[in-house]
């Protein structure tokens, strides 16, 4: 089913992408542009092995009432699907030791566990809420996932300078059915290939929110990670701020630490 | 003296320069009038509130912490009686997922993408209540069907308890910017995706409420309005004017200073960058009514003094000379009684003052130049000789004279009698309602509430202790016990509220346990069930609408059925008696929504209108006492000018009973107008006494003879005028229309019946000669 849908999808695209464009007929086509982008991407942030990180996570509501969240962070590289990742939730004093483990796939939806300190019990969260609010904030699961080149359709728009810097424009259309977005517009800068800016479109592609990175560092000489993320609603004016800190690579974690019984240890 | 040489001077001068007066005249009015470009609708309920209204301000407040509440609600009933079969709920299904699609929709909720929590195992299970309908076994359906029914965030709200009506609610956030404006393109959408889904599954009813439906339909009402009623009204107009005057041409002249009075009102409302709801939109019909009595006043002299031999240009200066005060006086208390709604509360009231009393003036001023150098370019034609209708004034007049003790008597029982009906009177703004039965909104949302759910609301922004609180025990106890309260009262449908998740997420916990139906009692428990459930939700389905950004409150709302203004505010009265008596302190917080801002927004009114009505008779009534140069018939205009107003509201307490936000702003209006035929009786009376050195009982049978005729007829005029607002699809107008018909009848018999025996008694005894003021030759 899934698999006619994908093999469709490009020959149609491709099709209206060679009406388009019969200038650049012998060149690469707009989705060829994009997609070698996204690749592009994807390898140069390949390889990290693992990462773990703090992350403050401001959310600020219409009215310009905040509130701060802080969660440890740390995430093991799947080569050929989605990372696996845990997030520990340690304030507000109520939800301490609250850790949430999370396989994320590429097209399907995420396997998640979350361990409750209270109850002392792993729940396995069954849903298809990549779509929703990561801890009630702007970020949807999806968006703080890990962006594998599979998990989109894209096209190349247009170049243009953002921040002083030369970056491609490529539309993405998510594959995965349950996805909040009918596409989303991505800004890579062309000499780092790292995320300026996305600008996402909600079900009835209305402009809905747009995420800003910034405050780039390079780690092991090779990784770059922005260390703010700013994420801000237009249709409802809230926003939120997330703030990377003591971010590490490679610090040796295995699949070990990334199952049930981790979780219920994580601190 | 000088009056009256200006108006002689300023009369000639009309007359000598016809053509110059019209033309200039007519470029003054298309200057105006091109103003109405800038003229819209306002779609907005919100519009009748001031913006510093505090419960307008609180409800915003909680809107800003949770989500808007605009919305479209769809009420789906099948004809089979049954929401529960594969194919209802497939039509449900879709008709959830293309509501995504309607424009600034942030979020859609109903039974199929309710997300249901279970337990497997260890695992919670979230999904959508209802996926891939077409393929439900029985056993399937009548599983959803129980549970559906039987879940407190459901029932009442978007299922039926029977299962016979269930409904989808789509969550409207309009950019703050002229937010409004976008209310037609919503409803176009939802009717369009309406009719769509009635081809795929004809076998249903869908209806359409909610507030943008609500909003859309004060457009929809206003254009309708506007299209039946002025037409209406115009040809009142031509019969009224016709049979008076018996001329052709004075006819259409008068028909067309009126419609370029409305078109300089609507113009200048333009410029001023008003924009239309209901209540603004009727004052053409009103700005109509209004104008004719200036030109027939005019027109009525001119066409006496024509019949009684006068040459044509001499008719028009003199007319002018006699009217030109009067007409000016009457336009000005007019102008003044409008100009009072600027005390309400409620800006569309400002907003029809300002429009009818700008259009007052320009009746005035285009009565007295463009009037008269029409009548000078097109031709007249009167047959000479008596007009008729004195008679039977000449018979009112000897009967009010003989009669005039008792009448004097009756009167002032009836009056009083009258007058004790007004506490009758309650107060009532239930904003449904203010749309008539040909209105679809008001259908739909009556099916609405006898069918599935109410559209009043209470809602609360309900405070914890601290950051978090609201996984406290102590604080889930409180409101869930606030929400048991609430669901105890007769009048409630439903109630909203977040404890009703926490005790099904701690049944889920423990294998689906019914015995586990509880709030779980440990802070951390509650607070990582919370973490847990919010982790679970997709998109638009999150908890932003219950929960505010710190978790430290919650909203609840209550959904009630119909209720009038007083049995709300005695709710909500014992809801906060609840609150105190049970809850700290710091959760102790006001209900809001636009169903308390209307049920206050009468009361309201009324208080900031007394002050606007009593600044406009101290006005008004200055103004006569200047004009007629005696303060003691000034005071005895009080009388016949407040007396009409007063005796309508104890009509209207006798027979309706129900007064509200548009009834409050009547009093200030009708002085204003009923005002007119005091003036026009008072000065014919005292230019008998002064002139003429007649005694009260001549002076009365004088000014009967002279403006009884006139008297009635621009009454009747009124009259027929704001009687054609009854028609209106929307009951302010209607009921504003219908009590000031009322009063100005009430008014015409007070002057007739009440003003000259009170006259008679109060100024009979002396001699006219001992009148102190001297003779004046003011006035008619």
């Amino acid at each position: 089913m899934k698999n006619t849908y994908k093999s469709r999808l490009p020959g149609i695209v491709f099709v209206i992408g060679a009406l388009l464009v019969p200038l650049a007929s012998q060149a690469e086509t707009a989705e060829e542009k994009g997609l070698a982008i996204a690749m592009e991407y994807d390898k140069r942030d390949s390889g990290f092995l693992d990462l773990t990180a703090k992350m403050t996570m401001t959310l600020r509501n219409r009215q310009g009432n905040e509130t701060t969240r802080f969660i440890k962070f740390k995430t093991l590289e799947v080569p050929g699907d989605g990372d696996k990742s845990m997030s520990i939730f340690n304030t507000p004093a109520d939800i301490k030791g609250t850790a949430m483990l999370t396989f994320s796939h590429k097209l399907d939806p995420d396997d998640q566990w979350l361990y409750l300190p209270a109850l002392k019990r792993v729940k396995r969260i069954s849903s298809k809420n990549k779509s929703g609010p990561f801890m009630g904030s702007e970020f949807a699961f999806e968006d703080l996932g890990s962006q594998e080149y599979e998990k989109y359709a894209h096209k190349y728009l247009r170049d243009e300078v953002i921040d002083g810097m030369d970056s491609f424009v490529v539309e993405r259309v998510p594959q995965y059915k349950y996805t909040g977005y009918t596409r989303q517009e991505v800004w890579f800068d062309k000499k780092e290939y790292r995320l300026i800016k996305i600008v996402f479109y909600d079900r009835k592609n209305s402009l809905l929110k747009t995420l800003t990175y910034s405050d780039y560092n390079k780690y092991i000489d090779q990784y770059w990670r922005a260390g703010k993320m700013y994420v801000e609603n237009h249709q409802t004016q809230k926003s939120t701020t997330l703030l990377w800190d003591d971010i590490v690579f490679k610090t040796g974690l295995s699949k070990r630490d990334f199952d049930k019984n981790s979780l219920k240890r994580a601190r | 003296m000088t009056s009256n040489t200006f108006a002689e001077r300023f009369g000639t001068w009309v007359v000598n320069h016809k053509w110059r007066v019209l033309l200039i005249s007519l470029l003054c009015v298309f200057a105006a009038a091109s103003g109405g470009r800038f003229l819209g609708f306002i779609t907005d309920y919100r519009v009748f509130f001031s913006p510093d209204d505090p419960r307008l301000i609180a409800f915003e407040s909680l809107q800003n912490t949770y989500t808007k509440n605009d919305n479209v609600f769809y009420i789906i009933a099948p004809k089979n009686g049954n929401v529960f079969t594969q194919k209802n709920l497939d039509t449900i299904e879709r008709l959830t997922k293309e509501a995504w699609q309607t424009p600034y929709s942030i979020r859609v909720d109903s039974i199929t993408n309710f997300q249901y929590t279970s337990a497997e195992g260890d695992d919670l299970l979230v999904e959508d209540m209802v996926e891939d309908s077409l393929s439900l076994t029985d056993n399937d359906l009548q599983r959803i069907k129980n549970i559906t029914t039987n879940e407190p965030l459901l029932v009442n709200r978007l299922i039926s308890p029977s299962g016979h009506v269930t409904g989808v609610n789509v969550t409207i956030q309009l950019p703050d910017a002229k937010g409004g404006g976008r209310v037609p393109e919503i409803t176009k959408f939802s009717r369009d995706l309406v009719e769509k889904i009635k081809v795929q599954n004809p076998d249903l009813d869908i209806y359409l409420t909610g507030m943008i439906l609500m909003n859309n339909s004060f457009q929809e009402s206003s254009q309708k309005d506007m299209k039946t009623l002025v037409p209406l009204m115009f040809l009142i107009v031509i019969i009224v004017v016709g049979v008076l005057l018996r001329v052709v041409s004075g006819t259409i002249a008068t028909i067309i200073i009126i419609f370029l009075s409305i078109l300089t009102g609507m113009g200048l409302a333009g410029w001023a960058g008003i924009k239309l709801t209901p209540p603004s939109a009727s004052a053409p019909n009103i700005i109509l009514t209004l104008a004719i009595a200036d030109s027939v006043h005019i027109l009525v002299s001119f066409l006496y003094h024509m019949r009684h031999g006068m040459e044509k240009k001499a008719a028009i200066i003199e007319s002018l000379r006699i009217n030109l005060q009067p007409v000016f006086l009457t336009s000005l208390t007019t102008a003044i009684g409008f100009l009072s709604m600027n005390f309400s509360d409620s800006p569309p009231f400002h907003d029809l003052g300002n429009i009818v009393a700008m259009g007052v003036a320009a009746a005035f001023f285009l009565s007295v130049t463009t009037l008269p150098a029409l009548m000078m370019i097109l031709p007249v034609r009167v047959r000479e000789g008596k007009t008729h209708g004195h008679h039977a004034m000449d018979g009112l007049a000897e009967f009010v004279i003989k009669q005039r003790g008792r009448l004097l008597w009756i009167m002032t029982i009836v009056i009083l009698v009258l007058v004790s009906f007004i506490p009758r009177n309650e107060l009532n703004d239930e904003f449904v309602k203010y749309f008539d039965k040909s209105v679809d909104f008001r259908n739909a949302t009556d099916f609405a509430t006898d069918n599935l759910t109410g559209i009043y609301l209470i809602e609360y922004s309900l405070k914890a202790n601290d950051k978090g609180g609201v996984s406290d025990p102590d604080y889930l106890r409180t409101i869930d016990n606030f929400a048991q309260w609430y669901r105890e009262q007769p009048a409630t449908l439903h109630v909203n509220v977040v404890t009703d998740i926490f005790k099904r997420l701690n049944k889920n916990m423990h294998g689906d346990d019914p015995a586990w139906y509880r709030l779980p009692d440990e802070r951390n428990l509650a607070a990582q069930y919370l973490l847990l459930y919010e982790m679970s939700l997709p998109y638009g389905l999150d908890l932003n609408n219950q929960l505010n950004i710190d978790k430290s409150a919650t909203r609840f709302t209550a959904t009630l059925k119909s209720l009038s203004s007083r049995e709300l505010i005695e709710l909500e009265e014992k809801a906060q008696q609840w609150l105190r008596e049970n809850a700290p302190a710091n959760m102790i917080t006001d209900g809001v929504s636009p169903s308390i801002m209307f049920a206050h927004i009468g009361m309201k009114n009324i208080l900031s209108m007394l002050v606007g009505t009593s600044v406009a008779l101290v006005l008004i009534s200055f103004i006569l006492m200047i004009a007629l140069r005696s303060i003691k018939i000034g005071l005895v205009s009080l009388v016949p000018n407040l007396v009409p107003a007063a005796m309508a509201f104890g009509v209207w307490g006798l027979f309706v009973g129900e007064v509200g936000l548009a009834l409050s702003i009547v009093t200030g209006m009708t002085l204003g107008i009923v005002v007119d035929d005091t003036v026009h009786f008072l000065s014919k009376y005292l230019r008998a006494r002064r002139e003429q050195n007649k005694d009260a009982q001549e002076s009365v049978r004088y000014a009967f003879s002279t403006v009884g005729t006139a008297l009635w007829v621009t009454s009747l005029a009124l009259i027929a005028g704001f009687f054609v607002l009854t028609f209106s699809t929307f009951k302010l107008n209607s009921g504003m229309g219908l009590l000031t018909a009322i009063a100005i009848a009430l008014a015409l018999i007070a002057d007739f019946l009440f003003l000259p025996p009170l006259l008679m008694k109060l100024d009979g005894k002396k001699n006219a000669n001992t009148t102190p003021e001297k003779i004046s030759s003011q006035g008619a």
